[in-house]
Order: C-alpha cells, then structure tokens, then sequence
C-alpha cells in the first residue's frame, strides 16, 4: 500500500541543515490502522506530508499504491493525492466561507465526477460521519467535533485507498475525540487504511500499530 | 472534472470571490477602468484622427501637389497647396476622371426669415466635381454644373444642418438666399453627412462638421469672395491688390484629382511633370521637379495625421494605465496571497498548479471586464471632456464606435490577465503544508 524506503528530507538555510528525515523505512499494508508517533520536531509532520505528496524528498524510494512517485510532475501528483489520499487535519481546514455541503465538494470536483455523482458521494459521506441534516451549515456554525466529522467526510467522499489523519484530535475535548476516534476506526474496520500521527499513547494504542519517531528516523514499530 | 464543469465551478467561486471581498474588487474594478478610460480616450483621438474617411473612394482620390516653391528652402516635399495660376491651369486641362479645386471662405448669410439675424456661415469655393469625388449625399437637388461654374453663377448647396436653420428643414432648392454680395440660387441640399474629418483640406479642416455652404470654384474670385485658410508666399507680390495676388506664387488651393488606376495615376502624374517643365520654361519652378499625386490614405498619413499633441497624450495614458494596472497588481498580489490557506487545502484535495491558476486568472479576468466595461464609460465621458475643451464643434469626430468599445474591454482583460500572472503564480506557489499546519 505506503512503501518507504530510505527516504532521506533536509531543509536548508543559509546557515543551518535540518535533517527531518533520515534513512526512513516504513511499509504500510492495505488495511492497516498505524499510528506514527514521537516528540515535537522529531519528523513526524514531515513524514506525513511526504507522504501524502506534499512535500518532496531528497533521496530514497517511495511506492503509492504500487507507484513510484519519484520524477512524477505537479499535474500527476495532485491527481494522485485526490484519488488515492483522504487527509484529515489537527484544524480541521475546512473553507470558512463554503458550506458544509461544498466543503466535500472540493476534492470531487477536481476528480471528474457528474453533478449527480458529487452529490450522492457527498450525501453518503455526511450520512455516515452523522452530518446528513445540515449540509447548508457553514463551519463556524458547527461544534469542532462536527467540524472534524465534515474534514473526515470530506476525506472519505473520493473514496480514497488511505486516510492520513494529522492529530485528527488534538482540538477536541475527551468526548468529541473519542467520537472521532471511534469513527476512524469504523471506516478502518471497512477497510480504508489508516496513518494517524499522535501524540497521545492512549490514541496510538487503539492502533494496530505504533511506530514512533525521532530524530527523524523510525525506531521503533510495535503491535498493538 | 471536464473542462466546461471546471470553467463553471472557477466562474462560481470567482464570483463568490469578488463579493467576499466587494471593496477591494470595487477599487481593482475602478483602477482599471480609469487606466482603460484614459488611454481608450486617447487611442481613440489618435485612431479618428488616422481613419479611413472614404475607404469606398480613398484609392482612387488623389491629392495634388506641384513643386512651385522657394529654390532655397530645404524641404522634400512640394508645397501643400497650390497657387491660382496652376490651378487654374489644371482646372482647364481636365486631365483627370474627375477634379476640383477648393478653398474655405467666409460668408456672411442673411436669412429669409427676417426675426433671424444674419451669421457668418464657414463656406467652401469649389469646383463642379466636389460633390461627385467625394461623395456627397443630397437630400434634395444636386451639385452645380461645370458650366454653371464657368459661368461664375451665383448657385449654392447647403448643408443640412444650415437648410435646418434657415428653412426649417423644408426642400429649399430653387429659393433665393442672401449671401454676402448677392442673391444667390440654392440647387442642392446636403443629407445628413458627417464625415470623421474634412480630409479634403487638411491645411484648414481636421475634425469637425462640413461646411455651412458651398459655392462654385468661379465666384472666389468673380465675387472676391473672403478667403479663409493657410497662405504662404516664398516670392513678394508683384504689385498689389487681387490680380497681384491672383498671379502670384502664392499657394492657397486645395486640389484633388479622382484617378481609377494606376495607369490614370501615372498619366496624371506625367502632365503635371510636363506642365511644371513647361513653366520652367516661363522662369517659374526653380526647384527640381517633385510633382505629385498622392492617394488619400498616403496624404492623412503624411500631412493630416495626428497631431503630435494626440501622440504626447496617447503615451502619457498609456503611462497612466500602466500605473493603474500596477496599483491592481499589488492589490491582486494582497488579495490572492490573503487566500494563501485556502490554495493549502485546495492543494490537498487534488487542486494542481496548473487549476489554481486557472480558478484565479478566471476572477482577474472577471473583474477585467468589469474593468472594460467601466472603462468603456469613461471613454466616452473622456471623450466628451476632450470635445467639450476644444472650442470647434466636432460633431461625431470624438464618438466611441463598437470597434473601439470592444477593444477597451479586449484591452482590460488582456491588460488584468496579464498583470495578474505574477500575483496568481505566487500565490499558487505557496508550500501547502505550512498552511495546513498552522491554520
């Protein structure tokens, strides 16, 4: 599914190198639920946005879903992210001024898809994350965890092979996470593979498996 | 997403765009159109000043010139016009299809309807063939004849706005009107004519409204008539009063020749070599012979083009509208880089490069036609500005047409497109990461 192997990411100034991937390794299979953690600066967001194309890397190999995505161009990038990678962030990113319903819409619009295929992906997807009766809200109408439903609706409405959740809690109060958690782990149990970062150990540990970062590379990876 | 379905959702957000942020769109909106305005006034003072006046005739209407001027003086052209001699001269000939001689005057009008008071009327001598060469259109009656002009008749066409004023627009052919020094007998009326100049005498005309009447070529000299326009004498006159200045070198006189092709347009050119030969042979025509017959379009460019004041103009505009466009650049930069997040997750979702540009340039161009559109209005008030600081009338002279109204809006597109390249690729440039991140 994800295959990552010596995958080596420097961010450079005039005076300073900062090595936020060093020899990375991980292979991620279909269906899995793995949750990447470790301390503040220790690579995580980096893995996740090269992981999900949006940032590059230096060296090293990287396999989506069987593609090299080495040399591939913007166009082919963006089109891999839209079909095959769901996000979820921290922010939740929603467009402030579009509603809920248009929200979802981002990423099928760039896919293609008729009019009436949007909408019945979109209604799907709001009927599931438990939105279905408010598609007119705008987001700052909603509680945060509602928000984070709509992100997560939003990811899942292209249908994508995996979801990269970004501390898809760390904004919620107990509750509301433990919502969002036990829909993450709905939509796993369907079969969409799962790569949340966390900080939280009692997060991670709902994981199949934890793998935890520092200094950039992966030091440990564990079973649940 | 088909590229119809992605034009419309651009068009959408764009639309949303602009009303989110309606202040700032309202200033990018004005900035281009007061840019788009100046300079659309000024190309098109330029552009009327350079118009085909007659493209259905202008290839065939010839401008003549014959070299008659200042052995010492360095020009490289003939003079302008040419004096009573020579125009005379070829007046009797009759070498070309069709040919007239011309000169503004001044008359004094008196009319019929005694509550009025008598005017001075802008008046044109002229021969027979004016108003075949040109063509003049006739609400009622015609031209004089070529006899009646031999024979120094006293005939006179008027324009409509003059028969309007006089006659309250009723046929008035065969009446009697009072010009300066005498009764003369209307043949004809001018339809509603507006040509964008009076090209046929671009020593006196330029931009303006024909003239009030016309009368024959003969009675400028048989009624002394008061000459109006450009003089110039190289020789002192030899001897005083109209019969001195009659038979000097003196130039005054506009003269055209129609001439169909290029065969009549070498023959006429031949007999005017010849007759300057012939003169030489008499002591005149000191300088070496440059006679000429120059096509209508050739002479505007040459002697009735625009003024250099319109070029001066049209560049400080275009200067203006450069300021105008880097004013918008910079609130397009502020306005697209405001929607920096907003790029973030598009990005994320699947948006390229290549569509963000699109979904942005869409916007530009949206508020570039409004641009045009209020531009097109200023241009017209511009215009309306410049006709009202000139003190001749200049009847549909400054008037926008559809050509020019497309071109402002053509132009402000264009204009916005283009400034909003470098605020649309930065702000689709941005790292998506740092602004899911941080938002």
């Amino acid at each position: 599914m994800l295959s990552m192997r010596d995958i080596t990411k420097t961010y450079r100034t005039e005076l300073v190198q900062t090595h936020a991937l060093k020899n990375f390794s991980l292979e991620v299979a279909e269906g899995e639920f793995v949750a990447i953690t470790g301390p503040s600066g220790s690579g995580k967001t980096t893995f996740l946005n090269v992981a999900g194309l949006l940032e590059s890397f230096d060296s090293g190999v990287y396999s989506l879903d069987g593609r090299n995505v080495a040399g591939l161009g913007d166009r082919e990038l963006s089109k891999l992210r839209n079909e095959k990678i769901g996000f979820i962030f921290q922010s939740f990113n929603l467009i402030p001024d579009l509603n809920i319903f248009d929200n979802v819409d981002v990423p099928l619009r760039y896919r293609g898809f008729s009019a009436a295929e949007r909408k019945r992906r979109i209604e799907e997807a709001l009927e599931r994350v438990g939105l279905a009766g408010r598609p007119k809200h705008l987001p700052a109408q909603l509680s945060g965890g509602q928000q984070q439903r709509v992100g997560i609706a939003r990811a899942l409405a292209g249908s994508p092979r995996f979801l990269l959740a970004d501390e898809p809690t760390g904004n919620l109060d107990s509750q509301m996470a433990e919502g969002v958690l036990e829909l993450l782990e709905e939509i796993n149990a369907a079969g969409t593979t799962i790569i949340m970062v966390t900080h939280d150990p009692d997060l991670a540990a709902r994981a199949q498996r934890e793998v935890h970062v520092k200094d950039g590379m992966l030091v440990q990876s564990l079973a649940a | 997403m088909q590229g119809s379905g992605l034009l419309a959702y651009n068009f959408w957000l764009a639309l949303r765009n602009i009303r989110r942020n309606v202040v700032l769109s309202i200033l990018m909106v004005v900035a281009i159109g007061i840019g788009i305005g100046a300079s659309m006034s000024m190309v098109t003072v330029n552009y009327r000043f350079q118009a085909n006046p007659i493209p259905e005739k202008s290839d065939v209407l010839h401008y003549v010139r014959l070299d008659s001027g200042d052995p010492n003086a360095q020009n490289d052209a003939p003079p302008n016009q040419l004096t009573y001699l020579d125009a005379t001269a070829l007046l009797r000939a009759k070498r070309a299809f069709r040919e007239a001689a011309m000169s503004q005057a001044r008359m004094a009008v008196v009319p019929p309807d005694r509550e009025q008071r008598p005017f001075f009327a802008r008046a044109r001598a002229t021969s027979a063939d004016f108003f075949a060469m040109f063509n003049a259109p006739f609400a009622h009656g015609g031209g004089w004849t070529a006899a009646e002009d031999e024979g120094a008749e006293q005939v006179v066409v008027l324009s409509a706005p003059t028969n309007d004023r006089l006659f309250g627009g009723e046929n008035s052919v065969g009446r009697t009107l009072r010009l300066a020094n005498g009764d003369y007998r209307i043949v004809g009326v001018l339809d509603e004519w507006e040509p964008s100049t009076l090209f046929w005498d671009t020593s006196s005309g330029g931009p303006g409204p024909v003239e009030d009447v016309f009368v024959p070529w003969s009675l400028i000299v048989a009624n002394a008539l008061q000459r109006q326009g450009n003089t110039n004498c190289w020789k002192p006159l030899d001897g005083t009063g109209l019969s001195a200045f009659l038979n000097s070198e003196c130039v005054w006189i506009q003269y055209w020749a129609e001439l169909r092709n290029e065969a009549e347009h070498d023959d006429y050119v031949a007999f005017l070599d010849a007759y300057a030969t012939e003169q030489k042979a008499l002591g005149r025509f000191p300088r070496p012979l440059d006679n000429r017959a120059t096509p209508l379009m050739d002479w505007i460019a040459e002697d009735g083009g625009v003024p250099n004041e319109a070029r001066v103009l049209l560049g400080l505009s275009i200067l203006f509208l450069a300021v105008c466009l880097i004013n918008t650049l910079g609130m397009l930069l502020a306005k697209f880089l405001g929607k920096a997040s907003e790029i973030g997750i598009r990005r994320a979702l699947g948006a390229s490069r290549g569509r963000l540009m699109q979904q942005y340039l869409v916007e530009a161009g949206i508020i570039g036609i409004a641009g045009g559109l209020l531009g097109i209005a200023l241009t017209w008030a511009g215009l309306r500005g410049i006709d009202g600081l000139i003190d001749e009338d200049l009847g549909s002279f400054l008037v926008i047409d559809w050509k020019m109204a497309l071109a402002a809006v053509g132009l402000a597109i264009l204009a916005t497109l283009v400034t909003s390249i470098y605020p649309t690729w930065r702000a689709c440039s941005v790292q998506p990461s740092v602004y899911l991140k941080s938002n």
